[in-house]
């Protein structure tokens, strides 16, 4: 199974294994991260999974498309490396993928 | 002797929202969530659309997983259900006698289906969508059934019309009213996806009436005034939610269309709060007393029911949006538009892609977008903002919304 690890908003790092075929938000409530609220439960309308791709993956993970990139625009502190996490599927091509959750609780 | 708990009746996406909002806020104490339904809380937009076309399975559309109530220390009470507030003991019965004392109190009760109400709508071929043991059943009878009937034309009628399209079934559908999602969208949007519909091969009757159902050619006969009007395998009805506020009236608080709360979420009992479907609220953001049924709704009003709830004063003030997924086209909707007095087009309805941007008295109220993500983030911008914006910027593809709603 890949191995994502999450970076919570406090600092806090953990190694999740999540099956190929969820997205990288659904792994993280499975694995109960901080941070990572999803209220739209992955439709990409709410912006409360936003997450920055650590800078060495950005090429593998990809840019947003047309409704994330225009979803991103409510997200705060958007940067360069910003992606909605629902919309990032996990693949072996992922494994060891490492994500830092943005503040998504304000 | 220990402080009653804080209890959650209703364990849907506000009920579950008010349970995390009470940790995050640092409620220490005992916090229990109590709901009818079998299941631990769940999205309920999949059912009409991912779930029931089965690109996605039922485990996936839980909030959370188990460890997290664990976590969190929030005692699930699933399966059950409340018989009485006795607000002078702040106690509740429960169904099964036994009694519940409270701290504090949130009702997310939500919504149940309204139900057709002409003779011979008691069938088992007849179907509605609102929780994921209708939606299963739903799907095990479309992978039986060939030809579908639909009544109703609103969000849920829609979609699920538009996932029996694509799983390749017959599709008929009748609106009592002469237009589409009526309640919703203005008359253009409408038209837009009556021709959607149309072209992806349902045969859409509006202004249609059903007046009774009968057994029939192995199926159902629906019929109106005028004699027979479809026959199909299986019938959804899908017109329209009742909110649950039967507990909180016969508890004596005031329910209006909705248990009445006001901008911080509460009730007129102070022990009491109310978030969701189930809420006629005091809006403020829309200066105006309301009831919406939708996520953001259901979430971000949870969340002031729980500042209420320990005590801090926040106030509900949030612009409304909401959204609908038929075949591949992604309806988003910003602000309440209706009624409007103007209205203006971005983009283009022959690309698929435009905007209906909305203005009462002068000021811009609401847009809604078909495959514009960019103007309905913009449009809730600049409605949250309070900026600006003429319809002149709205129409004109040389105005940047988003540079406008980013400078505030």
């Amino acid at each position: 199974m890949p191995k994502i690890t999450y970076i919570d908003a406090n600092g806090e790092s953990r190694e999740c294994e999540v099956a190929a075929g969820l997205s990288v938000m659904e792994g993280a409530i499975q694995n109960g991260i901080e941070g990572i609220l999803a209220i739209c439960g992955g439709s990409c309308a709410c912006s409360t999974c936003h997450s920055y791709i650590d800078e060495a993956w950005m090429d593998k993970v990809g840019p947003p498309d047309d409704i994330e990139d225009s979803t991103l625009e409510l997200a705060a502190d958007r940067r360069p490396n910003s992606r909605l996490t629902c919309q990032i599927e996990v693949s072996d091509a992922l494994d060891g993928l490492i994500v830092r959750v943005a503040q998504n609780d304000s | 002797m220990p402080q009653a708990p804080f209890v959650v009746i209703g364990a849907g996406q506000a009920g579950l929202q008010v349970c995390d909002s009470l940790r995050k806020l640092g409620y220490t104490g005992k916090l229990i969530l109590i709901g009818d339904e079998s299941h631990p809380p769940y999205q309920r937009p999949p059912l009409s659309k991912k779930f029931l076309s089965g690109d996605v399975e039922a485990d996936r559309l839980l909030f959370r997983p188990a460890s997290y109530y664990d976590k969190l220390d929030i005692e699930l009470r699933l399966g059950q259900s409340v018989r009485r507030i006795d607000r002078s003991a702040n106690e509740l019965e429960c169904e099964d006698g036994s009694r519940l004392p409270y701290a504090k109190l949130a009702l997310t009760t939500g919504a149940r289906v309204r139900l057709l109400p002409c003779p011979g709508a008691e069938q088992p071929n007849v179907h509605y969508v609102r929780d994921l043991d209708d939606s299963e059943q739903l799907r095990s009878a479309l992978a039986a059934g060939h030809r579908l009937a639909v009544i109703g034309g609103g969000f849920i009628g829609l979609e699920v019309a538009a996932m029996a399209r694509g799983l390749g079934k017959e599709v008929v559908l009748l609106e009592a009213l002469d237009r589409l999602m009526a309640r919703a969208v203005s008359p253009e949007v409408s038209a837009y996806f009556a021709n959607l519909h149309r072209a992806h091969g349902v045969d859409l009757r509006l202004g249609c009436s059903v007046r009774e159902i009968v057994p029939g050619d192995g199926g159902l006969q629906l019929r109106g005034d005028s004699g027979t009007l479809a026959e199909a395998d299986l019938l959804v009805v899908g017109i329209g939610v009742v909110p649950n506020t039967e507990l909180a009236a016969e508890a004596g608080l005031e329910c209006r269309g909705g248990i009445v709360v006001d901008i911080h979420a509460a009730t007129s009992d102070p022990d009491i709060v109310a978030a969701g479907d189930c809420t006629m609220h005091f809006n403020g953001y829309l200066g105006r007393e309301v009831r919406l049924e939708s996520v953001q709704n259901a979430v971000d009003q949870a969340r002031t029911a729980a500042a209420t709830m320990v005590g801090q004063a926040e106030r509900y003030i949030q612009v409304p949006w909401f959204w609908s997924d038929q075949y591949n086209v992604k309806l988003q909707m910003a602000g309440i538009g209706m009624p409007f007095d103007v209205s203006v087009t971005r983009g283009h309805q022959a690309d698929d892609a435009f905007s209906l941007f909305y203005f009462r008295a002068g000021k811009l109220v609401g847009a809604d977008s078909i495959n514009r993500p960019i103007d309905h983030m913009a449009c809730r911008k600049l409605l949250a903002q309070g900026t600006m914006l003429t319809p002149e910027e709205a129409a004109s593809e040389d105005a940047d919304l988003m540079q406008l709603a980013r400078a505030g």
